[in-house]
């Protein structure tokens, strides 16, 4: 028994069980599953950024062969489809409301962006559907776009909404500005920085898609389609489609290719597919191509930030403001206008003790896709922010950015931010010492004099990060013990890359001494998840899917006391349970025999269910308020060719506390994944609208540059856990903490390395041609001055 | 986006703008030109198919001429959609002057696309443009040759003007067609 307790438990770097079906293309996504009688569906997308509609003309494409309808907005409208409304509620300082749109799936009146669905035809076969949208005449009245967020607020600027002449969707302040105004006043040194955080296309390997499969004898409604927990897309579309009748339908998805929060959300595709099933009474499958979720996924990001920090004459901070306006996008989406707010805002002055905060957010709306999470929403932004700011005070203070950073830490627990977050533990200049270790930091002299002597140009640069874990304070988890001994652990998070059936069994094994490989994961249908289970997103799935499999395995291993008890014939009191063992009077039982025993009601003392089986509904106690708080510190080492402006990434060590660590070749994995990403945005992604047009012109991986393997360096990733106090295991959300380290990290590192040629600033992406410019501005500025 | 471009043809200025007249020569000269109708006699229809890397769509397009100066030039308005290919619109100015012997043809281009065509096409636009472009004057040089006329007396048949009365804006109208959905040249 406690040999695999050893291998498999908690802590252990168990290998993913996942990974040997994924890897020989053992994976079910959606565009796998064929139904039979299916037919298919393509969209009609809007060439115009901004346009009046006038009039969508179906009469042809209705006649191509094999074409079974063509629907349009009209359509939607007449059969009473409903509108998808952000559930934000924050409000302006003078207590207006959040403006919130009424989106229907395709819309009747405008076009806010191009690439919006605006007519949809079903055929029998894929190649007509598509060929018969090419008949369809979208007459519309072109308007002036807008795509910028600074735009949006410009006198003039084209108007998305009617109802909002100022394009400004919420206009949020933490506090008027008097406090910071005060203390800055009588600060030693104000320290500026104006940053625009570049707009990412999340694309997940797997294009969006579903699968609308309609039982023409129940009028029950299963949808197969890439998500990150099913009741979501469940509760969307019963509400708009079915009048709110839940069991009417039904979310399935084996696996999914990659969601990044982006496949989090209720997207209008898939409402409309729906809708086209239901008004067919036929099974209906739209594979979206790159180019549409290129087009049409949630991007990321999109801020333009304006910060200042006032410190005293000891180079402790004194006050913290930050002017933001965030790219909203056409719509007001699930959670867009609060990414910078609830998500940022959380630890918007990131792993520094800051006393007085004025944090103004503009959520500007423009003829963009929407933004909306993205792997840290709105964290990775925030520390972006507050890293650039100290590294470039520490330069205007004359101090020692690292001694900077050591006197401002947040040093003493639990810390209420200016927020109203409970910071609970961390110990941040820990994490650096120990990244300072690791990138062997003291001998970065040397090796930048040895690029030097080769034309380069070394670099190295430091990020210190607070992250704010958790999301919906609230999770199900259903953990089954069959006759066999065998354990099913049934739930509503979705594992779409995190390792869930590894970890959730490692728990389940540890805490129940039930063999590792005896252990399956039953997720991705709503059918099974339990009641009150939610998803996977905002980094929770450990902290709140993990603490309620414990508690239901308490539960259970409380029964089988009793049933251990019955069969051992002694007191339940008398019955302790350790690895795997029920003991009672010298005499014991396994819970394997315990399980079988459940299952046999003649074995079952009098009164006692049959079977080992329980959900446990967990709730946080501290609530939203009360997450948990990945923190660390990242270095990174770079080498820039002055001649070409081209970066090459040599060196990065992530130092990390995410609490307890359940598995740490996963938690290694989520590190570097995160890191990779924060580096991508970093260094060569960048999400280009035309600002005349509002043509998105980085419409493909032609243009859109992801990065890829060549572009990274090794990454050593080491944790200094701090188990959080919020939750039993002590874990803090892992996924999320690299790109908020490595953006930072990175920049930090880059204009060390131009720092002798007089480059001060940068914006990302980090690009071969914006370091050229900035290479050679500075020259110009310095032979000009 | 904003382009210019300028092409040197070996044949008098009247001869040149009098060849615009050919609608065949036109059709023939235009890379993927269908079909050309003419709504009056500063309004014209015109069908092409399209090829921009992966795109690929028949172009339905609309041109309008204004301030007509023969044989010097004018300026054209023009928009072209694709369906689910995109679109494209913008407004050009032609004019032509002499060069010696030949004739220079030199014109700018505003022009926006949009849909399809503006997202996965838009690095192809520029090589496909330049492609048709040079594709269009060797064509339309080649014909000019093959009329076997003397420069200054290929404008003489009657027959050719009479084809299509206008035609000098036909020619620019399916030009700036092309030009206009393909973004031409320098954006």
């Amino acid at each position: 028994m406690e040999a695999f307790t050893e291998k498999f438990g908690i802590g252990q770097p168990v290998r993913r069980k996942e990974d040997q079906r994924l890897l020989i293309g053992g994976g079910v996504y959606t565009d796998d599953i064929n139904i039979e009688g299916q037919v298919h569906l393509a969209f009609l997308r809007a060439p115009y950024a901004h346009a009046r509609i006038n009039h969508i003309d179906t009469t042809a494409a209705a006649q191509a062969p094999g074409v079974l309808a063509v629907f349009t907005g009209r359509d939607l409208e007449k059969d009473g489809v409903g509108r998808v409304e952000s559930n934000i509620n924050l409000k302006q300082l003078d207590g207006t409301p959040i403006f919130r749109t009424q989106r229907l799936a395709l819309p009747t009146d405008k076009v806010r962006f191009a690439g919006e669905p605006v007519a949809m035809v079903v055929a029998e076969t894929a190649f007509q559907a598509a060929d018969a949208v090419e008949l369809i005449i979208f007459d519309a009245d072109q308007l002036p776009a807008v795509v910028t967020a600074r735009a949006a607020g410009a006198q003039g600027a084209a108007v998305l909404h009617d109802e909002l002449p100022d394009n400004c969707a919420l206009h949020w302040q933490n506090d008027t500005p008097d406090a910071y105004d005060a203390v800055a006043a009588k600060a030693h040194k104000i320290v500026t920085i104006a940053l625009t955080n570049n707009r990412v296309v999340p694309v997940p390997m797997e294009p969006k898609c579903c699968i609308a499969e309609m039982d023409p004898g129940t009028g029950r409604l299963t949808i197969y389609a890439p998500f990150q927990g099913g009741r979501r897309i469940q509760g969307a579309v019963a509400d708009l489609l079915f009048d709110g009748e839940r069991d009417k339908v039904r979310h399935v998805s084996d696996n999914t290719g990659g969601g990044f929060g982006t496949r989090s959300k209720i997207y209008p595709e898939i409402i409309a597919v729906c809708y086209a099933a239901k008004s067919l009474g036929r099974t209906v499958k739209w594979l979206g191509d790159r180019s549409e979720t290129f087009v049409s996924d949630l991007h990321g990001r999109d801020q333009v930030n304006s910060a200042q920090l006032a410190f005293d004459a000891d180079g402790k901070i004194l006050g913290y403001r930050l002017e933001t306006l965030v790219n909203i996008g056409a719509w007001v989406t699930e959670n867009g206008a609060r990414l910078a707010i609830d998500g940022g805002g959380r630890i918007v002055g990131g792993a520094y003790d800051i006393p007085v905060l004025y944090y103004s957010c503009r959520n500007m709306m423009t003829n963009t896709v929407s933004t909306d999470t993205y792997r840290g929403a709105g964290r990775p932004e925030a520390n972006y922010i507050v890293e650039r700011l100290m590294e470039k005070a520490a330069h205007e203070l004359g101090i020692d950015p690292q001694e900077l950073r050591r006197r401002n830490f947040i040093k003493t627990f639990p810390y209420t931010t200016q927020m109203g977050m409970k910071v609970d533990c961390g110990d941040f200049a820990a994490c650096m010492d120990m990244a300072l270790a690791n990138s062997d930091w003291a001998g970065f002299g040397a090796r930048a004099q040895r690029s030097q002597a080769g034309g380069k140009l070394r670099g190295i640069g430091l990020a210190s990060f607070l992250e704010g874990a958790g999301g919906r304070p609230e999770e199900t988890m259903r953990v089954q013990i069959q006759e066999d001994g065998s354990v099913n652990i049934i739930c509503g998070t979705f594992s779409h890359g995190q390792g869930h059936g590894t970890v959730y069994s490692q728990i389940v094994s540890e805490k129940m001494g039930v063999p590792f490989t005896a252990i399956d994961l039953i997720q991705g249908d709503t059918d099974t998840a339990p009641a009150g289970a939610s998803g996977t997103y905002g980094s929770r799935s450990s902290q709140m899917g993990g603490v309620a499999i414990i508690r239901a395995c308490d539960i259970i291993i409380e029964k089988g006391k009793v049933i251990a008890g019955h069969l051992l014939q002694a007191d339940t009191a008398e019955v302790t349970f350790e690895a795997g063992t029920f003991s009672a009077r010298g005499g014991s039982v396994t819970m394997a025999e315990v399980a079988k025993a459940a299952h046999d009601t003649r074995r079952l003392p009098d009164g006692l269910q049959p079977g080992l089986d329980e959900t446990y509904h967990y709730t946080r106690d501290g609530g939203r308020d009360d997450q948990s708080f990945p923190n660390g510190c990242h270095i990174c080492e770079v080498e820039v060719d002055p001649e070409t402006g081209a970066v090459e990434m040599l060196a990065y060590s992530a130092a990390d506390d995410c609490g307890t660590v359940l598995n740490p070749l996963i938690v290694h994995g989520q590190v570097h994944g995160g890191v990779a990403q924060g580096i991508g945005q970093a260094l060569c992604e960048h999400t280009v609208y035309d600002e005349e047009t509002g043509q998105l012109l980085t419409g493909s991986f032609m243009d859109y540059g992801m990065p890829r393997a060549h572009h990274l360096s090794h990454m050593a990733a080491e944790f200094n856990p701090i188990p959080s106090t919020n939750n039993e295991l002590g874990v803090k959300g892992a996924g999320e903490a690299g790109c908020c380290g490595a953006p930072p990290a990175f920049v930090n590192a880059v204009l060390d390395a131009l720092s002798s040629l007089g480059v001060k600033h940068l914006d990302m992406p980090l690009t071969p041609n914006n370091i050229w410019r900035a290479i050679h501005q500075a020259k110009a500025e310095g032979e000009t001055h | 986006m904003d382009m210019t471009g300028e092409q040197r043809i070996a044949a008098p200025r009247q001869a040149v703008w009098d060849a615009l007249n050919d609608a065949d020569a036109l059709k023939a000269a235009l890379p993927g030109c269908e079909e050309v109708n003419k709504i009056s006699d500063t309004e014209f229809s015109a069908k092409l198919k399209l090829v921009v890397g992966p795109v690929k769509a028949q172009f339905s397009g609309q041109v309008t001429l204004s301030d007509i100066d023969a044989p010097n030039g004018y300026t054209l308005a023009g928009q072209g959609s694709g369906g689910a290919a995109g679109f494209g619109k913008g407004e050009a100015k032609v004019t032509l002057t002499d060069d010696g012997e030949g004739t220079v043809i030199s014109y700018t281009v505003h022009a926006t696309v949009g849909g399809k065509l503006a997202q996965i096409g838009q690095r192809l636009i520029d090589a496909t443009a330049k492609k048709m472009a040079r594709q269009f004057f060797e064509s339309f040089a080649t014909y000019l040759e093959a009329e076997g006329a003397p420069a200054g007396e290929a404008a003489a048949p009657p027959a050719a003007a009479a084809k299509v009365a206008g035609g000098q804006g036909l020619f620019w109208g399916m030009m700036g067609v092309a030009l206009v959905i393909l973004w031409v040249v320098n954006h």
